[in-house]
């Protein structure tokens, strides 16, 4: 069992053993609340009081041996639904409760709630309705199609990030902030002064909310203590009531005080909306050294109980799992996990200087010690990191469970600057979610769908005609059979992208609307910079900056498809257009030589070979440029990052057999790796070919390398991952991430799944368990190219 | 110009981690003047072209032969029907066979490469050469045998500063280590048996040039890893290793990886369509090979099992 105290070991033992289910409590509040006050007060007002109907009078929770509190739910592994957003059909329930992967229990009670008070109420008022509803014919045969998904199909923009502003103040001085803002206000020449008047009305209210639910919980413990009989646990419940009325009101004082701060405003954000990836709390690490160096110097805390303290946090990420999901959001993130991530290590954001700290080893201790599906862990590496923090970071990467993963400071800043933060506020720039790079505590950063890239160009040499749906979802150009060099080839396939990029983005505009006038997250917009001073929602372009994502999947499998068609029909002349575009027509099949040609005698992306590494640049730009700088409805700009989550498998799934020799129906390959059995010339080929897209223009990358246990031996090993780390960041690499396992283990694990439950490993941007992940993912995973050498 | 200069590769191995410090790009090269029984790398042996045919995967359908431009491969007729055979010695390297052949049953070994070539591939990876503090190393084969090929990249590699290893079994005249030795940061030296008698019985020749230029290439002050492959029933006995101690008593080692043997190559001696005598050589066990890493730590030596 793990954990470095018993109480640890029983707080994890709950945690993991837990199984996951629904509860509809927030949902009857937030019904309620609308039911009396829809229509009466302005939206904002009203989302604020839902919020804190459901903080003022929901059921508390203080399990045995904690000692930070709060659940999302009523208790660990209780996932709230928000029907606000996406109001599930009963059959949806019934499909949760028995699906084999990702299941949620859900209790007839619940089940009979929904079904009498929720859905009656919701189901023409949910944002996904609205979605649905408001959305071009053009847009759904698309998004049926499996050209892109679509984020806030059944959760908030989220991907958000505390800085360190929560240690510094408490609610009490937000509230006071955002007093003076309302008595700033300017009636006369300020047109939207009432619109900001009821936003930060509707903050106030949040702010009093999360204060009013902290002392809810102080008073819980008090009572707790006073029935309790054994003397230790009674002054442990005395010590929470102690620490829960100093934070949230006011700044906290103490270590442990300081990591029930962040819960308290991870709790609020992510009740009060279900943002995606939850909620960050950034450079953990650097804000909370402070509080620890002075407990140690006044002798309050030992590295001990400093570590206990942090591993009570884990486990409470651990315990919330991600709100159901279901249908194609199902599908693009089959998983539980939230993808709360942790930034450790980097620089100091007011110095310049290496951040690391005795913080940064206890937190790269803890991940190796809890070894927990959440939070995920990640380093940044800077120039200035210490040999020591890599070192100690690449021996737990080298346990085989993907974590911690590894990211580029330098990188991160000059990504953030390239999108046009200032220097000082790049410093505050991290990873959240799964790759995504963003200013923490001071801007919005929304992923929004991903993108099917060589789905675009199989519907490039079909004359824009889908032959799954069979319906024409591109533009009528030219039958591929017609093309006469490749440069036609490519001219048709940047048409395309932007034909389709076009209709995402006019649905994402109809979105972030929809999001800015019936969803603003009045809580959030509290400890996100300027939304108080602006009095403008989060949801309404308030952060200082606000970039939108769309995330690339299958670049790989572009570049080889390019390269299949430029190399072979135009160059070599091995065969024509036409022959190539009926075996590709056919899975192959009958056409074994054309396939064993563009599979194994092409030049292919990850091999450090210039001829395909261009084409993927080509590719890559096309759809930078198409998409980077153009502007939202709230005053933000479009990025692109390359990441796919889970997304791979399912958009392979739509996607027919492409010209490089991948059949259809198969993943695509996982963010900017290689097609799978493409890279044949090891890691660093495949490095130095990911390094020729430049990486800075993009809102992140996402790249993993799988390794045998045997490549990474001794302490050579060791040396040799940390020169991998270094390698590929000195060429402006964003991040990467490891797998150590050989294949026979994960094979054995498919078929004995009860031998290997702790068998932890990288999907994408995050870790899973090997037994939740749906078979197709699983065999994904045995087959990337693992890289093992002479 | 004498920079376009050919040499016979075999092959050049990116993240090659065994052969040296630090994350390094091997280049294996063609040609060696000994014949060991166990050689892992059979196809490196000889100095020209070698195809190599699986004929576990052949399905005689003669694709190959139809498009081989040199006449090097023909179906003939066999006793089980249509056959194919290969005249190594009529190869050009055109490589059609393999670009026809369906089920991958092919491969030529050997090509021709110029020596800019070869170095732009190695200068690839130096960013990692420099991170990790690794390098290229040549290996083979024997890369000594082409020896004007070699001196020639080590010197340019020595330009930008790129560390250097050259893997070599020794067996060539001392000049040609001469012409190499001021661009060679470590000679991993095989050591393979130290009884010369054994050494004729199982390489084909003696091994005192071997033994002599490991003295004089220690004389000249170069640094000198050992290399030594165990196989058991060969080369592995208490007796043998002390020979070995014997043998490197005057000569300056900075360290030694004993490389336990592997039977894993006996299907490319079926591809090459050679014999591989197999009789009286086995894997060595982990625990013999502990006790031969200590057996040599005794005598003072850092000792590394595997590379």
């Amino acid at each position: 069992m793990r954990g470095s105290t018993e109480r640890i070991k029983r707080l994890r033992e709950k945690s993991t053993t837990t199984q996951p289910r629904l509860s509809t409590e927030r949902a009857v509040y937030l019904t309620e609340t609308y039911k009396k006050y829809y229509g009466e007060e302005s939206v904002p007002v009203l989302r604020a009081l839902a919020f804190k109907n459901y903080l003022l009078n929901r059921k508390l929770y203080i399990g045995e041996d904690e000692l930070i509190v709060g659940e999302k739910g009523a208790s660990p592994q209780t996932a709230p639904t928000f029907p606000d957003l996406c109001c599930h059909e009963m059959e949806d329930l019934e499909v949760m409760d028995d699906r084999k992967y990702i299941s949620f229990n859900v209790s007839d009670e619940d089940k009979k709630i929904h079904e009498e008070e929720i859905i009656p109420y919701w189901h023409n008022k949910s944002i996904r309705y609205k979605i649905i509803k408001n959305m071009t014919e053009e847009w759904r045969n698309c998004y049926q199609a499996g050209m892109y998904t679509e984020f806030m199909e059944q959760r908030a923009p989220g991907h958000t990030v505390a800085d360190d502003k929560i240690y510094r103040k408490g609610f009490l001085d937000f509230k006071n902030e955002i007093q003076e803002s309302i008595d700033n206000l300017d009636y006369f020449n300020d047109s939207e002064a009432h619109d900001k008047k009821q936003q930060l009305e509707g903050m106030k209210i949040s702010c009093d909310a999360i204060m009013e639910y902290g002392r809810r919980y102080a008073k819980y413990a008090r009572e707790l203590a006073e029935n309790e009989e054994n003397e230790t646990r009674k002054e442990d419940l005395l010590w929470i009531a102690n620490n829960c009325d100093t934070v949230p009101a006011n700044k906290p004082e103490t270590f442990a005080q300081a990591i029930q701060m962040y819960w308290f405003v991870h709790l609020g954000v992510t009740t009060e909306l279900n943002t995606w990836d939850a909620f960050s709390p950034g450079k953990l690490d650097q804000y909370l050294y402070p509080f620890y160096k002075k407990e140690v110097e006044e002798g309050t805390i030992t590295r001990d109980k400093a570590v206990e303290i942090l591993e009570c946090m884990w486990i409470k990420f651990n315990n919330q799992p991600a709100p159901p999901k279901v249908g194609i959001t199902l599908k693009e993130s089959a998983t539980y996990t939230d993808f709360s991530n942790i930034n450790t290590g980097g620089i100091n954001p007011y110095t310049g200087e290496d951040g690391v700290n005795d913080v940064s080893y206890m937190i790269l201790d803890v991940m190796d010690e809890m070894k927990l599906l959440q939070p995920s862990s990640n380093v940044q590496i800077s120039e200035k990191t210490p040999e020591e923090f890599l070192k100690r970071a690449c021996e737990i990467s080298r346990d085989g469970w993907g974590q911690p993963a590894f990211y580029n400071t330098e990188e991160i800043i000059k990504e953030l600057i390239d999108a046009g933060k200032t220097k000082d506020d790049a410093m505050f720039g991290g990873a959240s979610g799964c790759i995504e790079t963003g200013a923490h505590g001071r801007e919005a950063y929304i992923l929004t769908g991903y993108f099917n890239m060589p789905k675009v160009l199989e519907l490039t040499l079909s004359d824009g005609y889908d032959k799954e749906t069979k319906k024409q979802l591109g533009l009528k150009l030219m039958n591929g059979k017609e093309f006469g060099s490749y440069e036609e080839v490519f001219e048709a396939f940047k048409k395309q992208m932007k034909h389709f990029l076009d209709i995402k983005i006019k649905g994402n505009n109809v979105i972030e609307r929809l999001f800015g006038e019936e969803m603003p997250a009045t809580f959030l917009s509290i400890v996100t910079d300027d939304c108080i001073s602006s009095g403008t929602d989060y949801n309404k372009g308030g952060s200082r900056y606000n970039i939108r994502y769309i995330q690339g999947v299958g670049i790989g499998t572009v570049a080889d498809s390019l390269a299949a068609i430029k190399y072979n029909v135009f160059e070599e002349k091995r065969f024509s257009m036409t022959e190539l575009l009926e075996a590709a027509d056919n899975n192959f099949e009958g056409y074994d030589l054309i396939r064993k040609m563009v599979l194994k005698n092409t030049p292919k992306y990850g091999n450090d070979d210039d001829y395909a590494d261009e084409l993927m640049v080509d590719a890559f730009n096309t759809y930078k440029d198409l998409v980077n700088g153009r502007p939202t409805v709230y005053g933000g700009k479009y990025r692109i990052n390359m990441l796919p989550t889970t997304c791979h498998i399912y958009f392979g799934s739509v996607t027919r057999a492409s010209v490089n020799g991948r059949l259809a129906y198969q993943p695509l390959p996982d963010g900017i790796s290689p097609e799978k059995g493409a890279d044949i010339n090891g890691p660093t080929a495949v490095m130095k070919s990911a390094a020729k897209m430049n990486q800075i223009e993009t809102g992140g990358t996402l790249l993993n390398q799988r390794f045998a246990p045997s490549a990474l031996a001794s302490e050579k090993g060791i040396n040799n991952l940390g020169a991998i780390v270094k390698s590929y960041f000195r060429m402006d690499g964003h991040h990467i991430q490891f797998n150590v396992f050989d294949k026979n283990i994960l094979l054995e694990a498919q078929k004995k799944p009860e031998e290997y439950t702790n068998l932890i490993v990288r999907v994408a941007g995050y870790s899973d368990h090997f037994n939740n992940l749906e078979k197709a993912l699983q065999d994904e995973i045995i087959n990337r190219t693992e890289q093992t050498f002479c | 110009m004498r920079w376009i200069i050919k040499g016979k590769i075999l092959n050049i191995q990116k993240f090659s981690i065994h052969d040296g410090p630090g994350i390094r790009t091997t280049v294996f090269m063609k040609g060696c003047p000994l014949k060991c029984r166990w050689c892992h790398n059979p196809e490196s042996i000889s100095y020209g072209i070698d195809i190599m045919i699986d004929r576990d995967k052949c399905i005689s359908c003669g694709s190959c032969a139809e498009h081989c431009e040199s006449g090097a491969l023909k179906m003939v007729d066999g006793p089980k029907g249509k056959t194919l055979v290969a005249d190594n010695s009529l190869c050009t390297d055109c490589g059609k066979c393999e670009l026809f052949c369906l089920n991958e049953a092919i491969t030529i070994a050997g090509k021709d490469m110029e020596a800019e070539e070869v170095f732009k591939e190695l200068l690839k990876d130096r960013l990692f050469y420099e991170e990790s503090k690794g390098g290229v190393t040549f290996s083979g084969g024997e890369p000594l045998t082409q020896v004007d090929f070699l001196v020639e990249i080590l010197k340019k590699l020595k330009e930008e500063k790129i560390h250097t290893a050259v893997d070599t079994c020794g067996h060539v005249p001392f000049e040609n280590f001469e012409k190499i030795m001021e661009y060679t940061d470590v000679f991993l030296y095989d050591l393979k048996i130290g009884d010369e008698k054994k050494h004729l019985e199982y390489i084909g020749i003696s091994n005192k040039k071997i033994i002599e230029n490991l003295q004089k290439l220690s004389n000249s002050g170069a640094e000198i890893n050992i290399r030594m492959i165990m196989v058991e029933g060969v080369n592995s006995s208490e007796e043998d290793i002390e020979k070995a101690i014997e043998i490197l008593k005057n000569i300056n080692v900075s360290n030694i990886n004993i490389l336990p043997y592997h039977n894993i190559s006996t299907h490319k001696y079926r591809k090459l369509g050679i014999g591989y005598e197999e009789s009286g050589m086995k894997v060595p066990s982990n625990a013999r090979m502990e006790e031969i890493k200590k057996r040599l730590e005794n005598n003072g030596y850092k000792v590394v099992v595997g590379g």
